[in-house]
C-alpha cells in the first residue's frame, strides 16, 4: 500500500479540504437524468457540481418546494427554503407537494448530510445522549426522515469515531433499522441506504444483513485508518478499490460555486 | 393531544364574519386577536416570509403560553421561548440555519426542560395542516414509521390499511386557533398574492380558525380582480390585514429582500456565549425599546436594509 507516502503528501500540502473531497466523491455517484432530493450544504454543492460536469440533465429538488433549479455560483442558499434555491427553477410548489413526490416515487436519490450514523445506516440529527435528558438537543429531522423513509439514500458526512457508532442514540431518519428486513417490517417497503460518502471512503450495505461495509477508500487512506475512525467493526475487503483523487477541474467548479467557503471550509 | 370535534370546528367558522369587508388594522389591534394559551401557526419557513412584525407585536404585548407550530423554526423560535410567549413549539427543524450551527437559545431552553420542542417530520407537519384544511381528523402517510421521531410524538397512530393490508401512519389534523402569515401584497379584504415559495401557508390559512395577514403592501381589490388566479389565500379565511413594510426583517421576503445576513450574524454572536442573557439583551434592544416598527428597522440599520433589498430583487434578473 502507498498509504504512508500519500498521508504525508496530504498533510504537507493538502490540495483540497475534507469537505471538498466529500462534495466531489458524492457528486460522482449521481447519474445524468436522475431526480435527486438534496439537502443544504455538501449535498446541494455536490448536486450542482454533478450538474456542471457529468450530469447536466440532473433534476434537483429542494424541500422548500423547488423543482429543477440552476443555483447561481457564489449565491448558495443558507437553507433549502430561501429564494436563492429557486433560481431558474422549472416549477415552485408547496413544501407538502414536493415531499409528496418522494412518497409517489418520483425521486431516484435522496441526498443529505448526517450528524451520527450506525452500522445499519440509521441517522440521528435529534439528540446526543438520552432523548429524555439529552446532552445536546440537535435541530431535528426537517425533511430528513421523509427523504430517508421514501428514497434510496446517499449520505455525505465526516468520518469520525463519535459519528460512526454501533447504535445511534436516536433514529431520526431510518436506514435499515436493525438490519435484515426490519425496515420493510416497520412499514417502509421502499428506499433505504445506498451509499455513505465520507472523507475516508465510500461505504455501502451488505445485501442480506444490511450492515455497513467499505466499497472504496480515498487516495492515501488505509483499511486501518477507516477502521480506527469507526465505532463498530467495519469490514474492509482485501481487494478494496481506491477512488481517483478529485481533479483540478472539479475543484475549480466547487471553488467558483462557493468562493466564500460557506460549505467547503 | 385532542382533535377538536368536527361540529365545533364548523361552528367556529360559521360564527366568523366572512363577508367581503375592510379588515385593515394596526399590529397592536391584530395582536389583541390572539389570546394567552392559543394555538398559533406561523407561516413561511426557516428564514423566509416569517411574519416577524406580528411576532414582534405578540412579544411586546406580553402574550403567554402559546402552543406554536411551524414548518421549520429559526430565530423567531428562540425569541418566542426567551420572551415566554411560547414554551411549546411543534416543528420539524429548529435552529437559526445550517450556516450558523445549532441554536444556542433553543438548546438552553430545551436541555434544561424550560421549553418543549415537539418534533414531527416535515411531511407530517404539512399533512397535519392539510388534514386541518380538509376538515378531516387525520391524513395517512408512509414516513416516520420505524423512527424515534414517531415514538416521541403524541397522537400519530400506525394502522393496517383496510384496502392493501400495508402499515400506514395516520397523523392528526392541526387546526390552529390563529395563523399569522406574511405576504408580498393583499387587498383590504385579505385576498393575498404570494410570490415565490408558498411553503405550508395555503393549507395553514384554510386550517386555522382565525387568520392574521401582514403584508408588505395593501393593493386595491380591483388590482386583485385583474389576476384572481394569483390569489393564494382567499378573503373568506382572513380576519385581519396589517400593512408592514419589511415585515419579515431580518428574514427574507421573496423577490423583495433576502435575509439580513450581517444582522443574523449579530444575533448569533449575541446569543452564543450566554444564550439566556444574550436573548434578553436582543429582546430589549430590538423588541422592547423601539418606539415602533420603523424604529425597529432603524436599529437594524439602513445599510443592512438596502443591502438585503438589493440582493432580494436580484432573483428576477436574467
Amino acid at each position: 500500500m502507498t498509504t504512508e507516502r500519500a498521508r504525508i503528501s496530504l498533510s504537507v500540502a493538502p490540495a483540497y479540504t475534507g469537505s471538498e473531497l466529500l462534495a466531489v466523491m458524492s457528486a460522482r455517484l449521481l447519474k445524468d437524468g436522475q431526480t435527486v432530493f438534496a439537502g443544504v450544504g455538501i449535498p446541494l454543492l455536490a448536486a450542482i457540481l454533478a450538474q456542471k460536469t457529468h450530469a447536466p440533465g440532473l433534476t434537483i429538488l429542494f424541500e422548500g418546494g423547488v423543482i429543477g433549479p440552476f443555483v447561481e455560483a457564489g449565491k448558495l442558499p443558507p437553507s433549502t427554503n430561501e429564494q436563492r434555491c429557486s433560481r431558474r427553477a422549472n416549477m415552485l410548489v408547496s413544501i407538502t407537494e414536493v415531499l409528496l413526490l418522494l412518497q409517489r416515487g418520483y425521486v431516484d436519490v435522496g441526498f443529505m448530510g448526517g450528524a451520527q450514523i450506525d452500522r445499519f445506516g440509521n441517522l440521528n440529527s435529534s439528540f446526543i445522549g438520552d432523548a429524555e435528558n439529552p446532552k445536546i438537543r440537535l435541530p431535528g429531522t426537517g425533511g430528513g426522515n421523509d427523504i430517508a423513509s421514501l428514497a434510496d439514500m446517499i449520505v455525505a458526512m465526516k468520518h469520525e469515531k463519535r459519528r460512526f457508532v454501533e447504535k445511534v442514540d436516536f433514529i431520526t431518519s431510518p436506514g435499515f433499522i436493525d438490519g435484515g428486513d426490519t425496515r420493510a417490517q416497520a412499514g417502509l417497503p421502499a428506499g433505504g441506504m445506498f451509499r455513505v460518502v465520507t472523507d475516508l471512503g465510500i461505504l455501502g450495505f451488505a445485501a442480506e444483513s444490511r450492515a455497513m461495509t467499505v466499497l472504496a477508500l480515498h487516495p492515501g487512506v488505509s483499511a486501518a485508518d477507516i477502521k480506527a475512525n469507526t465505532g463498530f467493526d467495519l469490514p474492509v475487503p482485501d481487494d478494496v478499490e481506491v477512488t481517483p483523487a478529485p481533479t483540478l477541474g472539479e475543484l475549480a467548479i466547487l471553488r467558483e460555486l462557493d468562493p466564500e467557503q460557506l460549505y467547503t471550509a | 393531544m385532542t382533535i377538536p370535534s368536527y361540529l365545533e370546528l364548523r361552528r367556529k367558522t360559521r360564527e366568523r364574519d366572512r363577508s367581503l369587508r375592510d379588515k385593515v388594522m394596526s399590529l397592536e389591534e391584530a395582536a389583541a386577536l390572539v389570546a394567552d394559551g392559543d394555538s398559533l401557526a406561523i407561516g413561511g419557513c426557516t428564514a423566509s416570509r416569517t411574519p416577524m412584525a406580528m411576532i414582534w407585536a405578540l412579544i411586546r404585548a406580553g402574550r403567554r403560553d402559546l402552543e406554536v407550530s411551524r414548518s421549520i423554526v429559526s430565530t423567531e423560535g428562540d425569541l418566542l421561548y426567551a420572551s415566554g410567549v411560547s414554551r411549546h413549539i411543534i416543528t420539524s427543524w429548529f435552529s437559526q440555519g445550517i450556516v450558523w450551527g445549532v441554536s444556542k437559545v433553543m438548546r438552553a431552553y430545551t436541555e434544561t426542560r424550560r421549553a418543549r420542542f415537539e418534533e414531527w417530520s416535515h411531511m407530517a407537519m404539512g399533512l397535519r395542516y392539510r388534514a386541518g384544511a380538509m376538515g378531516v381528523p387525520f391524513m395517512p402517510m408512509r414516513s416516520m414509521l420505524g423512527s424515534g421521531v414517531l415514538d416521541r410524538t403524541e397522537g400519530a397512530k400506525a394502522m393496517e390499511c383496510p384496502f392493501t393490508g400495508e402499515t400506514l401512519l395516520l397523523v392528526p389534523a392541526l387546526n390552529p386557533e390563529v395563523a399569522i402569515i406574511h405576504v408580498q401584497r393583499c387587498d383590504a379584504y385579505g385576498n393575498a398574492q404570494i410570490d415565490g415559495l408558498t411553503f405550508m401557508d395555503i393549507d395553514m390559512a384554510m386550517a386555522a380558525n382565525k387568520v392574521i395577514l401582514t403584508t408588505e403592501r395593501i393593493v386595491s381589490n380591483e388590482q386583485i380582480r385583474r389576476h384572481p388566479d394569483q390569489t393564494k389565500i382567499g378573503f373568506f379565511t382572513v380576519d385581519a390585514v396589517v400593512e408592514v413594510p419589511f415585515g419579515s426583517a431580518p428574514h427574507e421576503c421573496y423577490g423583495l429582500y433576502e435575509p439580513f445576513y450581517s444582522h443574523m450574524d449579530l444575533y448569533a454572536q449575541m446569543t452564543s456565549k450566554d444564550p439566556d442573557m444574550g436573548a434578553q439583551a436582543y429582546l430589549d434592544r430590538f423588541y422592547h425599546e423601539p418606539k415602533n416598527w420603523a424604529d425597529y428597522l432603524g436599529r437594524i440599520g439602513m445599510a443592512e436594509l438596502l443591502d438585503a433589498q438589493r440582493r432580494g430583487s436580484g432573483i428576477y434578473d436574467d
